[in-house]
């Protein structure tokens, strides 16, 4: 793992809870590792977005995918960095399920000097049996400040 | 349909609520307002709208239009959508309009647009397909 990542731990979940929409909406961070990022969305009557059902609304679920894509990003790029979404594509395969924590999932597959490329899935707890799934491209819009790594101990 | 009935509709969508969505109706459709709030904020640095709360509003933006032309049916449901963004959202109020490229009768395919000062300078656009509800 390497220091950055190690440090992904350590502030992602203020990464996370430190952008107020992410936190207005209740999203928590869950893992992360190199070009991986899984956050989670409890449900919550303010996503609400058809009071007939109770399921939560699209845009509940795009906002959690958006931020968890973002997350995978820099964890790609190994380096803290500013960027932007360029485009969302989101599927939505069945309604989640009301009551039920949403978990995002998304892996950044390639990184370019300048865009990420994410896929990502939107679960109730059931990887293969997902509630959306996504994928993103994030543009740099600075530069990224790596960590030195550790220098291995001698023996 | 009337201003009263446009406010019914986005006050009957918690989600709505959360981003704090009003609606302006007029004879030409819908027009959804995101007025600016701190919790709509995703990148405080910038600072700048998040993505999530843009592509929220312009889905909200979708269904409420779909809705408007059949007020006694349910929502549609989003079924595919695709977000562009444009420009960065500014820490002030958006504005989306959703026009109705093609509506059969299971699916409707819908674009949005959004903007702050200028409708011909958009922050983001929307096109997706949306399941309609089924008209017993």
């Amino acid at each position: 793992m390497s220091a950055f990542i190690e440090r992904l731990w350590e502030i992602g979940p203020g990464l996370v809870e430190g952008t107020p929409h992410a936190k207005k909406l209740g999203m928590k961070f869950v893992a992360i590792d190199k070009g991986l990022a899984t956050l989670s969305l409890p449900y919550n009557v303010a996503l609400i977005g058809d009071p007939r059902s109770r399921v939560i609304a699209g845009g509940a679920v795009t906002t959690v995918l958006d931020q968890a894509c973002g997350l995978a990003a820099i964890a790609g790029f190994d380096g803290f960095a500013q960027l932007a979404t360029l485009s969302l594509r989101i599927d939505y395969q069945r309604a989640a399920i009301p009551g039920e924590t949403v978990i995002a999932e998304a892996v950044c597959y390639k990184t370019t000097r300048h865009v990420a490329f994410i896929r990502a899935v939107a679960h109730d707890g059931d990887p293969d049996d997902p509630v959306a799934t996504a994928q993103a491209a994030f543009m740099l819009t600075g530069p990224i400040y790596k960590l030195p790594e550790a220098e291995e101990e001698e023996e | 349909m009337t201003q009263r009935l446009s406010d019914d509709l986005i006050a009957s969508i918690p989600y709505a609520k959360t981003l704090g969505i009003r609606a302006e109706f007029s004879d030409d459709g819908l027009l959804l307002i995101l007025p600016y709030q701190d919790s709509n904020i995703g990148n405080p640095t910038l600072p700048a709208l998040h993505g999530g709360a843009i592509g929220g509003f312009m889905e909200v933006c979708a269904m409420a239009e779909l809705r408007r032309r059949s007020p006694d049916l349910p929502f549609s449901k989003p079924i595919g959508i695709n977000i562009d963004y444009l420009r960065r959202g500014k820490p002030v109020e958006t504005y989306a309009r959703a026009d109705i490229f093609r509506e059969g009768s299971r699916v409707a395919n819908v674009r949005v647009r959004a903007w702050q000062e200028s409708e011909e300078k958009p922050i983001a656009a929307l096109s997706g397909h949306f399941l309609l509800p089924k008209k017993s």
